[in-house]
C-alpha cells in the first residue's frame, strides 16, 4: 500500500505491530506439541473393531448356500491364518511338472504352425533315419508329450 | 470446577460407569522424556482404542454414557487395547462403517432414500451396487428391504449407504430378497447375538433351516421355509432380552419335542 508518504517513525511503528502479529503467530506453534502427546489414544465409535462382531448374514442347515460359504469367508478374515494355508493347497500340480509339460508342448504345438516348405525339411530329416510309413504315421497321429 | 480425582481405568472393568468420570490410564514411563521422542515412543506401545461412550480428555478417558465399562487386552492380531462403554439404547445413531438393514422409501432419478432408523433418512446412489452401470441400473423398488454399510456418517452431513465394499464387490450386501419377517429388537441384543459363539444362535440353528440377517440398527430379517417357523424363531428372538439362558432353554426344549 501506499509506501511513498511513509516517514521513518511510521514505519518503525509498522514494524513493531508486525512482530507483535508474528509474536502471537508463534505462540500458536507450541499448542500442535500438546496435541501431539494425546496420539496413541484413536477414538473409535462404532462397536465393531470393539467386540470383533460376526458378519451380520447368516444361514443354517442349508438355506440359503450361498450365505453359507460367505459366512465362512468374511468370519475368516478376521483369522488370516486359514487365507494363507489355502493359497498353498490350491497348486494341484506342482512348479516342475507344469514346467517339464510345456517344454514339450511348445514344441509340438509350434510344429503346427509350420509353413509347408519347413514341414518338409522337417520330413526329409525324419526319412533320413526311418522308412517312409513311419514319419507319415508321425504326422497324422497326435504326439502325447513324453512324462 | 470442581477437579474430580480420576479412577485407574482398569479397576472399574465390569463395573458401572457414569457420564462425567474419568479414567486414568495406566501411566507410562514415556511420558516424561523429551518430547521428540513421542514418535518412536507412540510405535512402541501400541494404540489404545477408545471405543463408543468415551471420549479422550485431559489426564485420560472421559465417559459419556452411562453403561458396563468394558476392557479388551492387547492380543496379537487385533491390535492394541480397547476401553469402552456397554450401554443399552434402542434408538440408532448412524455409524461409519456399520452393516444395517434399511427400508427403500423413495427414487428420485439417480438416488434411492432409505429409513434406517435414525434421525434422518440414507442416501442410497443407484451405482453403489455391484456391477451397476449407469445402462445397468439395479432393480430396486420402493419398499424393498436393503443391507448395507454406511460411506458417510456424522452429525453435520446426511447419512450415505453403500452395498458394495472397498474392493467393488457385493459381499452379501444389496436388495434382500423376498418374504421373510422384518422386526426391531435393542442395539446391545443385537451385540449379543453377533458376538462370536453366540449361545442363541448357535441353539437355534440346531432346529431347522433358517436364513438371518442382523442389522446394526437394531432391525432382524428373518425367514424359514413356513410362516409357523418364522414366527417362532422371531418370538425367541424378541423374547431372548428378557430370558435367562435357563428358561431359553426349556422354550426350545419344548419347541423341539412339538
Amino acid at each position: 500500500f501506499m509506501q511513498r508518504s511513509l516517514d521513518s517513525q511510521t514505519k518503525k511503528q509498522l514494524e513493531e505491530e508486525e512482530k507483535k502479529i508474528i509474536s502471537e503467530e508463534h505462540w500458536y506453534l507450541d499448542l500442535p506439541d500438546l496435541k501431539e502427546k494425546e496420539s496413541f489414544i484413536i477414538e473409535e465409535r462404532s462397536f465393531m473393531p470393539c467386540e470383533d462382531l460376526l458378519y451380520g448374514r447368516m444361514s443354517f442347515k442349508g438355506f440359503n448356500p450361498e450365505i453359507e460359504k460367505l459366512m465362512v469367508q468374511m468370519n475368516s478374515k478376521s483369522k488370516k491364518e486359514e487365507m494363507e494355508v489355502d493359497d498353498k493347497m490350491e497348486a494341484d500340480v506342482s512348479d516342475e511338472e507344469m514346467a517339464r509339460r510345456y517344454e514339450t508342448l511348445v514344441g509340438t504345438i509350434g510344429k503346427k504352425f509350420l509353413k509347408k516348405r519347413d514341414q518338409r525339411v522337417l520330413q526329409d530329416e525324419d526319412e533320413d533315419e526311418n522308412s517312409n510309413t513311419r514319419p507319415s504315421k508321425a504326422k497324422k497321429m497326435f504326439l502325447k508329450p513324453q512324462d | 470446577v470442581m477437579a474430580a480425582r480420576g479412577v485407574p481405568a482398569e479397576a472399574c472393568v465390569g463395573q458401572l460407569v457414569l457420564p462425567g468420570d474419568v479414567l486414568l490410564l495406566p501411566a507410562h514411563p514415556d511420558e516424561d522424556g523429551e518430547r521428540l521422542r513421542l514418535g518412536a515412543g507412540a510405535a512402541r506401545r501400541g494404540r489404545l482404542l477408545c471405543g463408543p461412550g468415551l471420549r479422550r480428555g485431559g489426564a485420560g478417558l472421559t465417559v459419556t454414557k452411562c453403561g458396563l465399562l468394558r476392557h479388551r487386552p492387547a492380543g496379537g492380531g487385533s491390535g492394541g487395547g480397547a476401553f469402552w462403554v456397554d450401554s443399552q439404547q434402542k434408538r440408532y445413531v448412524p455409524v461409519k462403517g456399520d452393516h444395517v438393514i434399511g427400508i427403500v422409501t423413495a427414487k428420485t432419478g439417480d438416488l434411492f432414500k432409505v429409513d434406517v432408523g435414525g434421525s434422518e433418512q440414507a442416501s442410497l446412489s443407484y451405482l453403489a451396487f455391484e456391477g451397476a452401470t449407469k445402462r445397468n441400473r439395479p432393480n430396486v423398488q420402493v419398499g424393498d428391504l436393503i443391507y448395507g454399510q454406511f460411506l458417510v456418517a456424522n452429525k453435520d452431513m446426511e447419512p450415505e449407504l453403500v452395498c458394495i465394499d472397498s474392493s467393488g464387490r457385493a459381499s452379501g450386501m444389496g436388495v434382500i430378497g423376498q418374504d421373510g419377517f422384518l422386526f426391531k429388537v435393542s442395539l446391545g441384543l443385537i451385540r449379543k447375538l453377533l458376538a462370536p459363539k453366540c449361545e442363541i444362535i448357535q441353539e437355534l440353528s440346531q432346529l431347522y433351516p433358517f436364513e438371518l440377517v442382523l442389522g446394526m440398527n437394531g432391525r432382524i430379517w428373518v425367514k424359514a421355509k413356513t410362516v409357523q417357523q418364522t414366527l417362532i424363531i422371531v418370538n425367541i428372538l424378541e423374547a431372548c432380552e428378557y430370558m435367562t439362558a435357563e428358561q431359553r432353554k426349556q422354550a426350545l426344549a419344548k419347541l423341539s419335542a412339538n
